[in-house]
């Protein structure tokens, strides 16, 4: 298992990690102008509004860029891929891909969240997208 | 800037560059500072403005102390590590051509390598800022730039051999530069293609900046000033900084194309029209490198050639010293040293002095530009 750099909540991010814990990968969305921003921030840019919404983010996306995650002169007890993820709500947040083997990452790919407790962490994680019947696989 | 008050750069300092130099951050950055003054002609007494990086641990009433500047009236401190390594320059400038102070010291010194080593894996959040990279693995900035590169290379379909094309241009200048820690030692494409894999397969050992010892220092002030000095006159034509809302320092994925680098972009544009100047005046191009990509990344930026086209003006030469625009004639972070960019602005002064070991004949203008902050230096 990997060993997991813990995230430190602070005001501003407190919401989306206790998010995850229950299973949920959100983003603020303004109250006044409906802008959504991640990372997040503590005022909206767009209009200068200081409350919020959480909006449930549908959790699928593609992957924009990727890396096998190691260390070389430390044993890095199983690597991870680390991906960065389009979602389909236009937000882009880095992950990990879990799944599928190096070898068949591709960019482009459509990727699906979910939620795994790493190293004590619970973290939210990717899957490749399963391909429904009628549904295209990649992007 | 035509017809507009310039600042010039009058002095250099640097000690030597190591692995190991046996003495205090605190010592390398006064010996840095009593070099450049003394290059300038000046005494510590004639500096009353300092800047340096925020990152740096050096207190400026430490090394007032240390050197015997008597009072500093401009202290200031450039954001963003690296990135704000040319900022550096600027800050000076504003300073004396606003008359707040009359001649500004800049300094950066660190035990890189014997000390804190910036390369190593963090091992806990220090900002709640990390708290979206660290915990899925990001936690050092080979793997954090690499996240970057691999998309680089998946929009213009290159591979780990075609950033090895720069560390060998980089290793042969500073092969022929004594001030390099690697003088005398190039390496060919094959040494690239053999050195360990750091971020397989997008960076290799060979892909990355060296850790360094030591510490450089550069004074400036104003032209009518420089002109009674004793050094060639090297001016400061334009400088600036981009910092882009939605960029980030070191985790920059927010913008639309990863594979281009908009805050150079943005300073390209605004050095360019600040001075009249355009790729092609360019004589010498010190683009910081902590990593190879960065410098394709940033070639294509600054305009001396299009999008994704690094990798073919790379390998058609245009980047040696012969080349139509001589990049890291030092050998760069990667050959000479990693002393945070700001010997890259060393290394401007001497080609437009007429000084450097892999001197371009006749340099007139030289850019050093990091991702987010660049300077264009002249002479007449």
């Amino acid at each position: 298992m990997p060993r997991v750099i813990h995230p430190v909540p602070d005001r501003d991010d407190a919401f989306f990690w206790e998010a995850v814990r229950a299973g949920r990968l959100v983003a603020r969305e303004c109250s006044a102008c409906g802008r959504i921003a991640h990372p997040p921030a503590p005022m909206c840019a767009a209009c200068g509004g200081g409350e919020w919404v959480e909006r449930e983010l549908s959790g699928r996306g593609t992957v924009h860029s990727w890396i096998v995650s190691r260390h070389p002169s430390q044993p890095d007890d199983a690597p991870r891929i680390v991906v960065l993820v389009d979602l389909a709500e236009g937000v882009r947040l880095v992950s990990n891909l879990r799944e599928i083997d190096p070898a068949d990452v591709r960019n482009g790919m459509a990727v699906t969240v979910f939620f795994d407790e790493v190293d004590g962490c619970w973290l939210p994680q990717f899957r490749p997208q399963r391909a429904a019947a009628g549904q295209a696989g990649g992007a | 800037m035509a017809g507009a008050r310039r600042a010039a750069v009058v002095g250099i300092g640097q000690t030597e560059f190591s692995k190991n130099s046996g003495r205090s951050e605190l010592r390398l950055a006064a010996e840095a500072v009593r070099a450049a003054i003394a290059d300038a002609g000046l005494t510590p007494a004639d500096i009353d403005g300092t800047v340096t990086f925020t990152q740096d641990t050096n207190d400026e009433l430490a090394l007032a102390r240390a050197v015997g500047i008597e009072e500093i009236r401009w202290a200031s401190r450039t954001p963003f590590g690296g990135g704000g390594a040319s900022a550096t320059v600027e800050h000076a400038a504003a300073a004396v051509l606003s008359g707040m102070a009359n001649a500004v010291v800049v300094y950066r010194a660190f035990n890189e390598r014997s000390g804190h080593r910036f390369g190593q894996p963090k091992e806990q959040v220090t900002s709640p800022a990390y708290n979206f990279y660290f915990p899925y693995g990001l936690d050092a900035p080979t793997k954090i730039y690499a996240l970057w590169f691999q998309r680089y290379m998946h929009v213009y379909g290159l591979t780990n051999a075609d950033f090895g094309l720069y560390s060998v241009v980089a290793r042969r200048h500073a092969a022929t530069n004594p001030n390099a820690w690697f003088h005398g030692r190039p390496i060919t494409l094959a040494d690239h293609q053999n050195s360990r894999w750091i971020v397989e397969p997008i960076l290799r050992l060979l892909d990355c900046c060296q850790e360094s010892d030591g510490g450089v220092a550069l004074v400036v002030t104003t032209e009518e000033r420089a002109r009674d000095l004793r050094q060639k006159l090297v001016t400061i034509e334009a400088a600036t900084q981009s910092n882009l809302i939605g960029g980030d320092v070191m985790f920059n994925y927010y913008h639309p194309d990863i594979a281009r680098f908009p805050e150079a972009e943005h300073s390209a544009r605004t050095l360019y029209q600040q001075t009249g100047l355009s790729p092609d005046d360019i004589d010498v191009a010190l683009l910081y490198e902590n990593f190879s990509p960065i410098v394709f990344y940033l070639l294509e930026a600054y305009g001396f050639c299009g999008p994704g086209e690094a990798r073919d003006f790379i390998a058609d030469g245009n980047i040696g010293l012969d080349g139509k625009i001589p990049v890291n004639t030092h050998g760069g972070l990667l050959g000479e040293a990693y002393i945070h960019g700001v010997n890259n602005i060393l290394e401007a002064v001497r080609q437009l002095r007429g000084t450097a070991a892999n001197q371009v004949p006749d340099a007139r203008r030289v850019l050093a530009a990091t991702g987010r902050s660049a300077v264009i230096l002249g002479t007449e």
